[in-house]
């Protein structure tokens, strides 16, 4: 196998103190990146690509992907405890993740979301480890009408979610539509719903939109029951991570599916944050729980968090081996590349073959280090929920801030978080949805586009959703999950008459 | 205030936001380019969906006898901590806009702390200059992230 | 205080200056805060790719007395980041880098800025677009394919390309003038999703800039057929197993003359002093002597023309004309509202 004898080559390479030094620092760093809402792993890596600018590049990605790797596990942290998602990726975390910590389960959560986003990223690294060039082909296959196919199957895997009023869920979401749909329309190159105001230019960010309708908004509610967070009970010592490792094997089909999604997401690219939200939607739907997530179900932390590091890491791979970026990080990361003089693409793993390599060893060795770094933290995660309300609670708002700032530099974006957590809180009070809505907010100009772009190849041919295999299978399969509550209800019916017609 | 007419008001709301994006849309163009949708053709949609589906909340919020929705939106008692978090963040981010976001951090932990926590003056000011240094450490310094500065920093030359 | 400060910065520039030049005069102006560094576009692509660069490498040799800071500012195809300079009159810690988007952006979509609403500080580089097809297609030369164009009809043929009403259309649009073919053109968010998407078959052809496409072409999926410049690119090193980047004829050279260069240049906030700008001037003179720019530029086979005060104002002058003309020709222009 050239591949393993390659891969160890790649771990004597990461191995060296110097680069595992490195990737302690990427880690932590990434961490911390991560935790901070706004501060993403894209701005993280850009912000330090100067710094790595004298190492040998081999270190340099080490370190970078590393933080990379670090802000994966590290958004979990305060979509739990706080309903903050620290990263676009860990929204979906905070449906289950977050009831959790309030019934007290916070290092219970914690746990269960580093280890499938482990377990996401395993799955991930395994594929580009044996499957790279294959895979780069299947990636190749993606034009517009693919990308919009795979849009609205992540559409079709999460409506109907709610139990709500249609016609609010209807509003919410059409209001995250319109919101996305502000700023340039890169298609025509016209500016949509700006009125002049230059403010606007830059849209609805889905960040600031989040940070406030879950973090602020969630603060808001909070405060109705009294000055304090609940979820002091956690319990705060490492037995947590034990028992909870207890209860996983449990869920492995639904990690099975999740790393599949987060797989595909990622190489496509479709994102990680979609992929998160189509995992969730999708567990939801088949498991036998389903009716009870969104109260506190900790198969409704692993199916987003396992689709999003699979996401995440696999993401990488369409950006080494074709040049394309399968996250705003992987296209930070590619200029990364040619910044220290190395051509990403399909020659990539022929001619800088101890640079791959090494990258790929450091996936793997980088993601054991992570997840030893987060889990040994769980306890201390979990008491920060003990500060006293007081002083948490300001600080909090004070990262939010700084957060909605940091996402485009912009002062109004702090206003607009205050806003969204007012929204969030009167929404949250009259029963509308917020999923749909940030679900909308984050597809919305994506699906737009694709759909558009479609059409003009097309020229305005709506065939074009059916004209070759894959898209017309993603298509199928989106109206399957769209209909699913149909389809599932005439199967019971088609088995209750079986029954009934055995028995008589 | 009762839940009906916060119903109410928030269903108009979507109404005035789904008109205006229905008439921006029909400003950019609302049907088909040559042969793709314009830049308006979906954002119209959108909007006429959020009108249609606004109207029909505030139809229901108008006639729906629900006992749900006669009671108060919120118990003022239960209200008045939420208006004790709001009311300081929005003076919060407005003294962002003048003394920069490390000064009105500052003064935002430290009189959060004195006045819910009723912290001792030493804890109060150990905290609330530490966070805010920590963070300018952290984002000035190492990250070279700029924050909203105010007349403080520019004292020592940020 | 001062003193101190400016013998902290000689110290510092007489470091860097024993790789590249001659210390500067001593009274010469010197941020006294970080600089900001605005990118009128988002994080990866070209602007940011370069912008970065110049940050890593004015940090490693030491030649700013203040880092760089670097801020995105994309919003509405960069509008935002130019009104942002525009609005920060007589701050001389702030620069821009452009892109073409510097004049399109404007005509395009109205926002009322003007690149005379900044000061020209020096044109760094100048980036080259060429005409790619998918390797497996039969177009040997542009004069096949454009044949081609042609006898299939009009609209069966797609360009792929980066954004709206921006360079990549507006040389389609060029293009289709001049011969007579007729594009259906594709808008993308990025050059690299262009370049894979023309090796996916999606789109027929496009006009990508060197860097990128140039991975795909030396892994045998994409096909140059001519450059959209009056020269042939200088770099003579092989790329391919039978061709260097000076083996792409020029468009001109292959019968149908359309030339298109985009400006890489830097800009700054308007009302400053001519100090400010000579020392602007002197660091990006000191970056363009390292090793790292020179292997930057040659990777991504730009044209390194350097410019810097009237020479570059003018430029800018006549390359804003050549872009109204060619945007009202092309029906770009927003409506005047």
């Amino acid at each position: 196998m050239e591949e393993i004898q390659a891969l160890f080559h790649g771990f004597a390479v990461v191995l060296q103190p110097f680069n595992l030094v490195l990737m302690v620092i990427g880690i932590v760093l990434g961490v911390i990146i991560g935790v901070l809402p706004g501060l993403g792993g894209a701005n993280g890596v850009a912000i330090l690509l100067p710094l790595t600018f004298s190492m040998p590049p081999t270190s340099a990605i080490i370190m970078l992907s590393c933080i990379y790797w670090g802000a994966l596990f590290g958004g979990a942290i305060t979509s739990i405890l706080f309903n903050i998602p620290g990263e676009p990726w860990s929204v979906a975390t905070t449906f289950d993740g977050h009831p959790m910590a309030q019934k007290g389960q916070a290092g219970e959560a914690l746990t269960g979301a580093f280890t499938s986003s482990f377990v996401g990223a395993l799955v991930a690294v395994v594929l580009i480890t044996f499957l790279a060039p294959l895979v780069a082909r299947f990636a190749l296959r993606f034009g517009p009408p693919e990308f919009f196919a795979v849009q609205f199957l992540t559409f079709c895997s999460f409506i109907g979610m709610g139990r709500g009023s249609p016609f609010k869920t209807m509003a919410s979401m059409m209001l995250g539509f319109a919101m996305a749909a502000v700023g340039l329309d890169t298609v025509t190159g016209t500016l949509r719903m700006t009125f002049g105001w230059s403010e606007l230019l830059r849209g609805f960010d889905f960040l600031i939109a989040v940070i406030g309708l879950f973090g602020i908004g969630e603060i808001l509610l909070t405060m109705e029951e009294g000055l304090a967070f609940k979820g002091m009970s956690a319990k705060l010592n490492l037995k947590v991570v034990l028992q909870t490792w207890r209860q996983l094997p449990a869920y492995w089909l639904t990690s099975l599916r999740a790393s599949t999604i987060g797989c595909w997401m990622g190489i496509t690219p479709g994102g990680a944050t979609p992929a998160s939200f189509m995992s969730y939607g999708i567990a939801k739907r088949f498991s036998k729980n389903g009716d009870k997530f969104g109260t506190g179900e900790l198969e409704g932390v692993i199916a987003p968090e396992t689709a999003a590091h699979a996401a995440g890491t696999s993401a990488l791979l369409p950006m080494l081996t074709l040049g394309i970026p399968g996250s705003p990080t992987a296209a930070v990361l590619l200029g990364g590349l040619l910044i220290w003089g190395l051509q990403p693409g399909p020659l990539l793993f022929i001619e800088q073959k101890e640079f791959v390599w090494g990258l790929i060893a450091s996936m793997y060795l980088g993601n054991i280090v992570g997840l030893i770094i987060v889990l040994t933290c769980v306890p201390f995660f979990a008491a920060i929920l003990r500060v006293p309300f007081s002083i948490i609670a300001p600080i909090i708002l004070v990262i939010c801030a700084v957060g909605a700032y940091t996402v485009h530099n912009a002062m109004l974006d702090i206003w607009l978080m205050v806003l969204f957590g007012v929204i969030g809180y009167v929404f949250k009070k009259l029963d509308y949805p917020l999923p749909p809505m940030v679900l909308a907010l984050v597809l919305g100009d994506m699906a737009e586009s694709s759909f558009r772009q479609s059409m003009l190849s097309s020229q305005g041919s709506l065939s074009i959703f059916w004209s070759n295999p894959l898209v017309a299978t993603i298509f199928g399969l989106g109206l399957i999950l769209l209909f699913w509550p149909l389809i599932s209800w005439i199967m019971q019916l088609a088995k209750r008459r079986a029954v009934v017609s055995s028995g008589s | 205030m009762t839940t009906r007419s916060v119903e109410i008001v928030v269903a108009v709301v979507f109404l005035v936001i789904g008109a205006v994006v229905i008439i921006d849309s029909l400003r950019v163009g609302a049907g088909w380019d040559s042969d793709a949708p314009g830049a308006g053709y979906f954002p119209f949609y959108i909007g006429l969906m959020m009108t249609a589906a606004s109207i029909i909340i505030l139809i229901q919020a108008l006639v729906s006898k629900s006992s749900e929705l006669a009671k108060t939106f919120v118990d003022p008692v239960a209200f008045r901590p939420v208006l004790l978090v709001l009311a300081p963040t929005l003076v919060y981010v407005l003294v962002i806009e003048f003394l920069g976001i490390y000064v009105a951090s500052a003064i935002f932990i430290g009189a959060f702390m004195v006045y819910f926590g009723s912290y001792g003056w030493t804890k109060t000011i150990a905290v609330s200059i530490l966070v805010p240094a920590a963070m300018f450490m952290m984002f000035e310094i190492w990250f070279l992230v700029p924050l909203p500065k105010g007349p403080l920093e520019a004292l020592f030359g940020y | 205080m001062v003193n101190l400060r400016a013998k902290y910065i000689f110290a510092g520039a007489a470091f860097a200056a024993a790789a590249t030049l001659a210390p500067t005069a001593f009274a010469q102006w010197q941020p006294t805060k970080p600089v900001t560094f605005v990118i009128p576009a988002g994080t990866g692509g070209g602007a940011d790719q370069m912008a970065r660069m110049i940050q890593g490498i004015a940090a490693k040799y030491n030649l700013t007395s203040q880092p760089i800071v670097v801020v995105n500012k994309a919003g509405g195809a960069g509008a935002e980041g130019f009104l942002d300079v525009k609005q920060s009159n007589g701050d001389p810690h702030k620069i821009i880098i452009t892109l073409s988007n510097l004049f399109t952006t404007p005509l395009a979509t109205g926002v009322p800025f003007n690149w005379k609403d900044m000061t020209p500080v020096a044109m760094l580089a100048l980036d080259q677009f060429v005409l790619w097809v998918n390797a497996e297609t039969p177009y040997k030369t542009p004069k096949d394919y454009l044949d081609a164009v042609k006898a299939g009809g009009p609209n069966k043929f797609k360009m792929g390309g980066t954004g709206s009403k921006q360079e990549d259309q507006i040389i389609t649009v060029a293009i289709e003038k001049l011969t007579g073919a007729k594009f259906t053109y594709i808008p993308y968010k990025g050059g690299g999703d262009v370049a894979v998407q023309l090796v996916g078959k999606h789109v027929d052809s496009t006009v990508n800039n060197p860097i990128e496409a140039v991975a795909q072409w030396r892994a045998g999926s994409l096909r140059p057929l001519c450059v959209l410049d009056s020269k042939r690119m200088p770099y003579k090193e092989k790329m391919t197993s039978d061709m260097s980047w000076n083996d792409i004829p020029t468009c001109k050279e292959t019968g149908f003359d359309v030339e298109y260069l985009m400006l890489r240049g830097i800009f700054m906030s308007p009302g400053v002093q001519q100090q400010h700008v000579d020392y602007y001037v002197g660091v990006f003179k000191k970056v363009m002597e390292t090793p790292e720019w020179k292997d930057f530029m040659e990777k991504g086979a730009f044209n390194t023309t350097f410019m810097t005060g009237k020479e570059y104002s003018d430029w800018v002058a006549n390359a804003e004309k050549a872009h109204l003309e060619l945007m009202k020709e092309a029906g770009f222009l927003a409506k005047t509202n």
